[in-house]
C-alpha cells in the first residue's frame, strides 16, 4: 500500500511538472502581453518607460529563465505577483476561494441527489417509458450549456414571479437567506448538468449488479425488493459511481467558469477568465496549476477510496 | 443473439432501416444531425435576411413575419444568424473532432503497437493533457493562439485528443495479440504496414463511437469559448457569441435573444449525443447500456 501510494504520488508530481511546462509555454505563445494591454489603455507612453516595466515584471528575461524563476518561487510558496493589480497572486485569489468551493460543493450535492436516485429508478424500471423519459431528460441535461441554463433560470424567474436574484455578491453574514438563494440557482444549473453522467453510470452499474447470483439469493430469501435494491445491489454498484463523481469534479470546474460569469459571483473560476483576457500570467499560471493539482489529487483520493469501499480491490502487500 | 449477427450482404438501406427500428432514439439523433447539416449547407437559401447586416431602426424587434425569431440589439435577424451559426458550429465541431480523432488515433495506434518505453512516455504525456478540465485547457489555448476558426479548432482538438488516443490504444492492445497479426508478422510484413493495414481497420468501431461522442462536446466547448469571447471572431455568427454579454444585458427586454441560440446549441449537442449512444450500443456491445 505504501509503495503503491508513493508510486502514485510520484506520477502525480511528474504530471504536475509536465503541466507546468505546458501552461508556461502556452501562455508565452499568446500574442501581446500585459504591457501591451496596459499601454493600449494608457495612450502614448514613451518606449523607455515600456522597457522599464518589462524589466520590472521580468518579461525581458529569456523564457527558460522566467520558467526557472517561477518554479523557484512556487517551491518557496511565493505564487508571484499579479501584473495588473500589483499585489501578490495569493492575496487576490484567497478571498475568491470560499465562493467557488461553496458553489462546487452545492453543485455536487445537487448532482448526486439528482443523479443517483434517477439512475436507480431508471435501472429498476429498465426499458419502460419512465426509463426512456428519465434517460432523455438526463441526456438533455448533458446537452444544454450550463451558462444558457443559468440564463434561462433567471429569465423564468423574471417571467413567473417578476423577481431577479441579486446580481452582486451577497455574503452569508449580510443576508443569509438571499445568499442561499443566490447560490442555489447556479448550483442547480451546474448540478443538473453534472447529474447526467452520474445517472447513466448508476443505471448501468446497477443493471449489471442486478444480474448477479447474490441478488437472486437475496430475493429467494424473501427480502423485499426495496431492501434488495437499496442495500444489496446499490452497495456494489456504487464503486463506478464514486469514480465518476471524482471525474465529475474536473468537469464541474468547467461548468463553474461560465456560471460564475453568468451569475456574476466573485469566484476563482470567473476570475480565471478575466485574468486570461488581461494576460496576467502569474494569476493564470497559479490558477491553472491549482486546478490541475485539485483534479489530480481528487482522482488519487477516489482511487484510495476504492479500497475502503470495496475490500476486493484493496491493494495488498506489494 | 442471432439478431445481432451482421448480415453479410444486407444493403445499406436495410441496415439503416434496422437501425431506425431498433434504436428509435438514435435515429432521432441522426435526423436532428441531418437537419443541422442541411441547415448549414443551405443557410444562404433558407435565410430571410442578411445575417450580418445591422439595422438601427429595428433593434430588439419581437418575433414577427419579417423577423421570424426577432432581432438582436443591432437589429440583426436572429433566425438568419442561427442558420449561419450552424455552419460555424458544425465546422468547428466536425473539424476539431476530425483533428482530435486522427491525431489521437495515430498516436494511440503507434503507442499501443510499439509498446514498451515509447508507450509509457506517450501515456504520461496524455496524462498531462488530461489533467486539466477540457474547458480550462481549451480556454488557455484559444487565448494563446488568438481568435480565428482554425485556432479554435486546434484549441478544442488538443484537449480531446488524449481520449481518442486512449480508446484506440486499448483496442490496438487486444487486436495486436490476434493470430492473424502474428501470421502477418511471420510472413515478414513490415511493422508500419501491419499497424496501418492490418490493425487500424479493426479499430473502426470504437473510432466511430468515439468521434460521435466527441462531436457533442466539441460543439459545446466552441459555444462556451465563443460565449466567453475567446472563440470564433466577428463577423461569423456563432451560437455561443449570440448568447454573450450583449444578450445577457438585453435578456429581460428581449428573451428571444437568449432562448433561440441556446436551443440551437442544445439541439445540436442533444442530436449528436443520441446518435453517439445508439452507435455505441450497436458497434461496441461491450459498452452496452453504459
Amino acid at each position: 500500500m505504501k509503495t503503491y501510494l508513493a508510486q502514485r504520488l510520484g506520477i502525480a508530481a511528474l504530471t504536475l511538472f509536465g503541466m507546468s511546462v505546458v501552461i508556461f509555454v502556452l501562455l508565452r505563445l499568446a500574442p501581446g502581453d500585459i504591457v501591451d494591454i496596459l499601454f493600449s489603455t494608457g495612450g502614448y507612453v514613451n518606449p523607455s518607460e515600456r522597457v522599464a516595466i518589462e524589466k520590472e515584471l521580468g518579461l525581458d528575461q529569456p523564457i527558460w529563465r522566467q520558467y526557472m524563476d517561477w518554479l523557484r518561487h512556487m517551491a518557496t510558496g511565493d505564487l508571484g505577483k499579479s501584473y495588473r493589480y500589483d499585489l501578490p497572486a495569493w492575496e487576490i485569489i484567497k478571498p475568491l476561494f470560499p465562493v467557488t468551493l461553496e458553489l462546487a460543493t452545492l453543485s455536487m450535492i445537487v448532482a448526486v441527489l439528482l443523479g443517483v436516485p434517477t439512475g436507480v429508478i431508471s435501472a429498476v424500471r429498465q426499458d419502460t417509458s419512465l426509463d426512456y423519459v428519465l434517460r432523455v431528460l438526463s441526456l438533455a441535461g448533458l446537452s444544454m450549456p450550463s451558462f444558457w441554463l443559468g440564463m434561462v433560470i433567471i429569465l423564468a424567474l423574471v417571467a413567473w414571479i417578476g423577481w431577479i436574484p441579486p446580481m452582486t455578491y451577497v455574503p452569508a453574514s449580510e443576508n443569509f437567506k438571499l445568499h442561499c438563494i443566490q447560490f442555489a440557482l447556479p448550483a442547480l444549473a451546474v448540478g443538473y448538468r453534472s447529474s447526467a453522467l452520474i445517472t447513466r453510470i448508476t443505471r448501468s452499474a446497477l443493471l449489471e449488479v442486478m444480474r448477479e447470483d447474490y441478488i437472486r439469493t437475496a430475493r429467494a430469501k424473501g427480502q423485499g425488493e426495496r431492501t434488495v435494491i437499496w442495500s444489496h445491489a446499490l452497495k456494489n454498484a456504487i464503486l463506478p459511481v464514486v469514480t465518476v463523481i471524482g471525474i465529475e469534479f474536473a468537469f464541474l470546474i468547467g461548468g463553474l467558469i461560465v456560471t460564475e460569469t453568468v451569475f456574476n459571483l466573485p469566484g476563482v473560476a470567473r476570475f480565471l477568465v478575466q485574468a486570461i483576457a488581461w494576460r496576467d500570467y502569474p494569476i493564470v499560471q497559479t490558477l491553472v496549476m491549482f486546478t490541475a493539482a485539485i483534479v489530480i489529487f481528487s482522482n488519487l483520493a477516489v482511487d484510495m477510496l476504492y479500497g475502503v469501499l470495496d475490500p476486493r480491490v484493496r491493494i495488498g502487500g506489494g | 443473439m442471432a439478431a445481432e449477427r451482421r448480415p453479410t450482404r444486407a444493403s445499406a438501406a436495410a441496415i439503416l432501416l434496422r437501425f431506425c427500428r431498433k434504436k428509435p432514439l438514435g435515429a432521432a439523433g441522426g435526423f436532428i444531425m441531418l437537419l443541422i447539416v442541411f441547415t448549414a449547407i443551405f443557410a444562404n437559401v433558407l435565410q430571410t435576411q442578411d445575417p450580418i447586416a445591422t439595422n438601427a431602426a429595428d433593434t430588439l424587434a419581437r418575433p414577427s413575419a419579417a423577423h421570424w425569431l426577432g432581432t438582436d440589439h443591432l437589429g440583426r435577424d436572429i433566425y438568419s444568424r442561427i442558420l449561419h451559426g450552424a455552419r460555424v458550429s458544425l465546422l468547428v465541431g466536425l473539424g476539431s473532432t476530425a483533428v482530435a480523432s486522427l491525431l489521437g488515433g495515430v498516436i494511440g495506434l503507434l503507442s499501443g503497437y510499439v509498446g514498451g518505453k515509447t508507450d509509457l512516455v506517450v501515456q504520461r504525456i496524455m496524462d498531462i493533457l488530461q489533467g486539466l478540465p477540457l474547458l480550462v485547457l481549451a480556454l488557455v489555448m484559444s487565448a494563446a493562439l488568438g481568435p480565428s476558426i482554425p485556432n479554435v479548432i486546434l484549441a478544442i482538438s488538443i484537449p480531446i485528443m488524449p481520449r481518442a488516443a486512449r480508446v484506440i490504444r486499448a483496442s490496438v492492445l487486444s487486436i495486436r495479440e490476434f493470430q492473424y497479426v502474428e501470421a502477418a508478422r511471420a510472413l515478414g510484413v513490415r511493422h508500419l504496414r501491419i499497424a496501418f493495414r492490418h490493425i487500424l481497420p479493426n479499430t473502426i468501431g470504437p473510432f466511430i463511437v468515439l468521434a460521435t461522442a466527441q462531436l457533442g462536446s466539441a460543439i459545446l466547448v466552441e459555444a462556451t469559448l465563443s460565449f466567453l469571447g475567446l472563440g470564433v471572431p466577428e463577423p461569423y455568427p456563432s451560437w455561443g457569441r449570440m448568447l454573450s454579454v450583449s444578450a445577457a444585458e438585453y435578456a429581460q427586454k428581449a428573451p428571444w435573444l437568449v432562448l433561440f441560440p441556446g436551443m440551437a446549441i442544445s439541439l445540436a449537442v442533444f442530436g449528436s449525443n443520441l446518435l453517439g449512444d445508439a452507435l455505441r450500443d450497436t458497434l461496441d456491445p461491450r459498452l452496452r447500456g453504459a
